[in-house]
């Protein structure tokens, strides 16, 4: 059993929970991931790290609620317990001193992407950091993300806040200003990362890309994660998160996302009822 | 000498129809009358072949005496005196291909039968001793600690041994359940899973610590072990790694891995969704590529959650099938159909990007291979397609590279086994031992238990050199 040391609501349905568990906090390295199930009945869902303290002993997650799962992680509260918390998985992201790195955040991916930002810039790099969201009441983290980026672009896709418009629009901007650009981390949503991908495809920098598929077990012993590539077969828990972005099969990433949306529906509907209930 | 008597005990199992349609156990055990009229069959053979054949050296004709004379404490003693985890032995051994098939009387076609015998006292155990399992004096701690990675059938077993030896050993597991292959891939009605869940309370009981949730070669490696104070390991992290054949098509939606399958059936309660949280497609018309126990188990799952028609398509005939022939005449029993001497050539989908057939070609049967079976080989213009909107490939499983990838001086074969001495399971780096799967590569419960038994003996001789 893991104890929620500190939780906070960071955005509209976006929270912040700090898990007791120090074993994995003194593993813990960017870029990686953790497996969680609150309770017997519950499933087994990967979530990114997005910071981690050795001394406290403390590891922490960022998640938005989009699902029975992470409906019902809402509601726990400091003191409360989870039943299982494994990690850290995955391999961590590639570290080393490129040059200029343009950091490049959707939405909950400003998580995952931080840690990464910080050890990069620590590295010696100089970090241009993108943050979009959909509106300003989704956005969160922008004074970190901005602690670890000697540059920082804020966008909203409505214009509620920062600059009006997606990620790409100042990513393109960067690449064509001339200014080189050694390497793109981009994290968020897949559909996101696809299109950060593709805007930097034509000017050849690398991008890296932090994969999200449905998991079940996250060590590599099931291929429910299984993605493409470069035309190759890779279980995303163990080979990756992260991936080269010009050579990942987007389609095929969304579609096995798709998978279960109708037991998704059904699990929705339940916790409905189950709330319907309660007030 | 008396006339043998050769009329084997039979027994119950559920009506197949009926039991097509739920997850409670097939198998439904002897009576006190039955297990005694098949102990009373028994020869009492001083040469006792059937323990010789036994890879953990159960005294059999022992515990078999104890039944017959009523005295099942007494039976319970000898089976538990060699093997740790009986009501799992009892239903899921190839019993047939070890004590069963030496026994004196298996000449005359009429072997005593073991394997229920077994499960007949471990079942009997399991309700009239409970919990309580009244231990001998609890043994002298020797100071000396061992790390075991992995608690499936070879983990536990070490465990078990080397606790009874007065070893302090910490099981390390990465699910978040102990019993490995026992929970996740063994289904409930072949081995249910709160008799695995009392064997592991067994194990613990003997003072094991079993560290859940840990995933040795991410939050620990083996070298951080040893560091720490840990004066020998041994990995019995299995063979869960699964393989797939290559073939265009297979990361389509609706194509499974048999272990992402079973996991989600059987370790995450997938066939009581949405009760349990963790989701499983019913496919209408399933298809099962393998010939092996897991294929027959994924097939048996695929009915019970709902399918109309199950198909297994394995490459060669009938005899060459490497499940027990127990499992597959239970299969054939619910109406499972075996398209045989059959091949997947490729997976078709949809624009949306779910399976809805398979072409496969029809095979025949070449020269022997490596495997010492008859060579499957694709009949030119054979192709034809099956329609099906979900597979299970049950091809085989191998190790995962975790623990190599992450330890020096662990010597692995190319296929990712790691190289350990037949008898003794000692590895290439000091101080690890290994056995089971991850050495063998995909094999049975009771070989790992054998091979866990062996290198617990010599782990322990180890630690008090």
């Amino acid at each position: 059993m893991f104890r929620i040391i500190y939780r906070e609501t960071l955005a509209t349905k976006i929270h912040l929970f700090k898990i007791e568990a120090p074993a994995i906090a003194r593993k813990a390295l960017a870029g990686q991931f953790v497996v969680i199930r609150i309770d017997e009945r519950g499933e087994r869902i990967p979530l990114t790290i997005a910071d981690w303290d050795g001394k406290e002993g403390s590891v922490t997650v960022v998640f938005m609620e989009v699902g029975a799962t992470t409906f019902r992680l809402a509601l726990l509260k400091a003191g409360d317990f989870i039943a299982d918390f494994v990690g850290p998985l995955g391999v961590p992201s590639h570290i080393d001193k490129f040059g200029t790195v343009v950091c490049v955040a959707g939405g909950v991916g400003v998580a995952p992407i931080t840690p990464i930002a910080r050890a990069l810039k620590e590295k010696g790099n100089k970090i241009t950091s993108i943050l979009g969201a959909r509106n300003k009441d989704l956005l969160f983290w922008e004074d970190k993300l901005r602690s670890v980026s000697h540059q920082l672009i804020v966008t909203t896709d409505d214009g509620t806040y920062g600059r009006k418009g997606v990620v790409t629009g100042p990513l393109k901007e960067l690449l064509e200003s001339g200014e080189k650009v050694d390497r793109v981390i981009a994290i968020g949503p897949s559909i996101m990362m696809k299109f950060c991908a593709q805007t930097t495809q034509p000017f050849g920098v690398k991008t890296i890309v932090s994969l999200n598929p449905i998991m079940v077990d996250g060590t590599g012993m099931c291929g429910c994660c299984r993605v493409s590539v470069g035309g190759v077969t890779k279980f995303t828990c163990v080979d990756g998160p992260d991936f080269d972005g010009h050579q990942v099969d987007w389609d095929l990433l969304l579609a096995r996302q798709r998978i279960y949306l109708d037991e998704e529906k059904r699990s929705f509907e339940q916790w409905q009822a189950q709330m319907g209930k309660r007030s | 000498m008396a006339k043998a008597n050769l009329n084997r005990e039979p027994m119950a199992k559920q009506d197949p129809k009926k039991r097509g349609k739920n997850f409670n156990e097939v198998a439904l055990g002897y009576s006190a009358e039955q297990a005694k009229a098949e102990a009373s069959r028994c020869l009492q053979d001083p040469k006792h072949p059937c323990t010789d054949g036994c890879p953990v050296e159960i005294d059999i004709p022992g515990f078999i005496k104890a039944v017959l004379d009523d005295n099942m404490p007494e039976a319970v003693e000898i089976l538990k005196d060699k093997n740790s985890l009986p009501g799992i032995c009892g239903r899921v051994c190839p019993q047939e291909t070890q004590c069963e098939q030496v026994c004196s009387l298996a000449k005359k076609g009429a072997p005593i039968a073991i394997g229920r015998l077994e499960r007949y006292v471990a079942d009997w155990e399991r309700t009239n001793m409970g919990a309580l399992n009244p231990r001998a004096e609890p043994p002298r701690p020797t100071g000396k600690q061992v790390a075991v990675v992995g608690a499936g059938p070879a983990g536990l077993v070490v465990a078990a041994d080397l606790a009874k030896l007065g070893h302090s050993v910490t099981l390390f597991e990465a699910l978040h359940v102990a019993g490995g292959v026992l929970m996740y891939g063994i289904p409930e009605f072949r081995l249910p899973k709160k008799i695995v869940q009392a064997e592991v309370a067994y194990v613990a009981s003997l003072g094991v610590k079993i560290e859940l949730d840990s995933v040795v070669g991410k939050v620990v490696t083996l070298d951080e072990l040893l560091e720490s104070g840990y004066h020998a390991i041994f990995l019995g992290t299995g063979a869960g790694a699964p393989m797939f054949m290559d073939i265009p098509g297979e990361n389509l939606n609706g194509v499974y891995s048999a272990n992402e399958f079973l996991t989600r059936v059987n370790l995450m309660k997938a066939y009581q969704f949405p009760e349990y949280d963790t989701p499983v497609l019913v496919g209408r018309r399933v298809a099962v590529i393998g010939g092996g126990n897991v294929a027959m188990d994924s097939a048996r799952c695929a009915l019970r959650l709902g399918a109309d028609k199950v198909y297994i398509i394995y490459r060669r005939s009938e005899v060459e099938m490497p499940a027990r022939r127990e499992e597959v005449e239970n299969a054939q029993e619910e109406g499972i159909q075996f398209k045989l001497l059959t091949n997947p050539k490729r997976y078709i989908g949809n624009e949306s990007n779910w399976v809805v057939g398979i072409e496969c070609y029809e095979m025949g049967l070449g020269e022997p291979d490596e495997s010492g079976r008859r060579r499957p080989i694709a009949k030119e213009g054979s192709e034809f397609i099956l329609d099906v909107d979900m597979v299970v490939a049950a091809l085989g499983t191998r190790p995962n590279p975790l623990i190599a990838q992450t330890t020096s001086e662990l010597k692995t074969t190319k296929w990712g086994t790691v190289v350990a001495d037949e008898t003794t399971g000692k590895t290439m780096k000091d101080k690890v031992w290994a056995g089971g799967d991850i050495v063998t590569g995909a094999a049975t419960v009771i070989s790992a238990m054998g091979a866990a038994r062996r290198a617990a003996r010599d782990i322990d001789e180890y630690l008090r050199s």
